[in-house]
């Protein structure tokens, strides 16, 4: 299926996109996960959390939506 | 009272949410992008007590975004200078200054003192430090945090919800992030997004409309998209936190732009030979310390004469109290200057101590 990726703050600055729809086989989101670290190797040193229906969620979950949120967290102030 | 008319004629507010904010007490941790904007409309609204803890210095490259400073503000304590904008602003209510660093050991016994925890900080360790503290203080924590053109705004532990921890449990490594002090920030972000941190205090306080508890605003300045995200409460998380409260306090910060704390003696010192003394009082404060040569740098404009710092010795700083040095060495850590020590000793203290050694050195002659 086609998955669209929202990424936020720096992680938009790493893939050079703040969103990107690919074409997707797995059902998890660690799965999904694994497709984006290949194509971002700097991706995985990252620290974020992922959103599914606007939900954070953990990596663990299953696939049920096609947009997925990525959220680093921000320290500034 | 004519000052808070317009909040009295909203039904919503009226005479009873007005003296419900002039009893509240907020303690806004960093007065810095995110605290200046909260502590602006927090004062002007009339928040009866209200606490600044901020250990840093204005500096210039401040001024582009923290509002509540001015080109006088420089090489000033945060803390104690925004105290001094807010009691012109609003002198009818109470603003207690901190001018120290929030640490594990003064957090509990402040937090006990105020009813909501803003976090305007620029760091992790501090973060997860406030939200760590107001779980185990049970205080409602008004989170705000921003990245270049983007920024986001929760509120955590508000009545039994989700915690910091819960959206992001696990703390990054250093430097995995830049803070704003390495990377750009559009000056009007963090005066949005603390702004928004100052509306969900003011709703917490009347007890209206739906606050941000739960959920993580996230906002791009740039393209005025905001998504909320759900932040489902992870008892795990909490629970962990409590289970740590009796060590709390004996935890330590580990923050990426670390200060050296080195608060030394006189005593250490003047037997030295490599070792440049720092007067850093204004220049009409006495006495003078004499016997030894001393370099004046007033805190005041301390920032203008750092090229008189040399670098090849060790810098010995005093002033009246032992208070001005420590933020002193503070500053020049800030900007890469080390090997520098605050001394407890006051200027008269110092006088007396090396007339004491000349009387020494004279008797045993």
């Amino acid at each position: 299926m086609l998955v669209t990726i929202k990424y936020f703050g720096m992680l938009a600055e790493l893939t050079n996109c703040n969103e990107e729809t690919i074409e997707f086989s797995g059902s998890y989101i660690s799965e999904l996960l694994e497709v984006l670290f290949l194509k971002y190797s700097n991706l995985k040193d990252k620290p974020f959390q992922v959103a599914q229906n606007n939900e954070l969620v953990p990596i663990k979950t299953k696939l049920i939506n096609q947009e997925i949120v990525l959220l680093p967290p921000f320290s500034g102030g | 009272m004519d000052r808070y008319n317009r909040h009295i004629i909203l039904s919503e507010i009226g005479q009873k949410g007005q003296d419900k904010l002039s009893k509240a007490k907020v303690l806004v941790v960093g007065a810095g992008g995110l605290g200046c904007p909260v502590l602006q409309y927090l004062a002007a609204a009339g928040v009866g007590t209200i606490g600044i803890i901020d250990f840093d210095v204005v500096e210039k490259s401040n001024l582009q975004r923290q509002i509540l400073f001015g080109t006088s503000s420089l090489g000033r304590n945060k803390a104690t200078e925004a105290k001094r904008k807010l009691d012109d602003l609003n002198d009818s209510i109470k603003i207690i200054a901190y001018p120290e660093k929030l640490t594990f050991q003064n957090a509990i016994q402040l937090f006990n003192q105020y009813d909501v925890i803003v976090d305007g900080t620029d760091n992790f360790e501090t973060r997860y430090l406030i939200n760590d503290a107001c779980i185990i203080t049970n205080k409602k924590l008004v989170f705000g945090a921003i990245y270049k053109f983007q920024g986001q705004v929760s509120v955590f532990n508000y009545n039994n919800g989700p915690s910091y921890r819960c959206a992001f449990p696990n703390k990054p490594k250093k430097n995995a992030i830049a803070n704003c002090s390495e990377v750009g920030v559009l000056g009007v972000l963090p005066g949005i997004i603390g702004t928004m941190q100052a509306n969900e205090v003011l709703k917490i306080i009347l007890g209206i409309g739906d606050v941000l508890s739960g959920k993580l605003l996230c906002y791009d300045a740039l393209s005025y998209q905001t998504t909320i995200l759900n932040i489902k409460k992870s008892e795990n998380e909490i629970q962990k936190v409590l289970l740590n409260k009796v060590d709390f306090n004996k935890q330590e910060l580990n923050n990426s732009c670390k200060v050296e704390d080195f608060e030394s003696s006189i005593k250490e010192f003047v037997i030295l030979d490599n070792v440049q003394f720092i007067d850093v009082r204004e220049s009409h404060e006495q006495p003078k310390v004499e016997g030894i040569t001393v370099t004046n740098m007033p805190l005041n404009s301390f920032l203008e004469h750092l090229d008189l710092i040399n670098s090849e010795k060790k810098k010995a700083v005093f002033c009246e109290s032992g208070i001005r040095c420590k933020m002193a060495v503070f500053i020049l850590n800030k900007h890469n200057i080390h090997n520098c020590y605050s001394i407890k000793e006051g200027a008269s203290e110092i006088n007396s101590y090396i007339k004491e050694l000349q009387n020494k050195g004279s008797n045993e002659r």
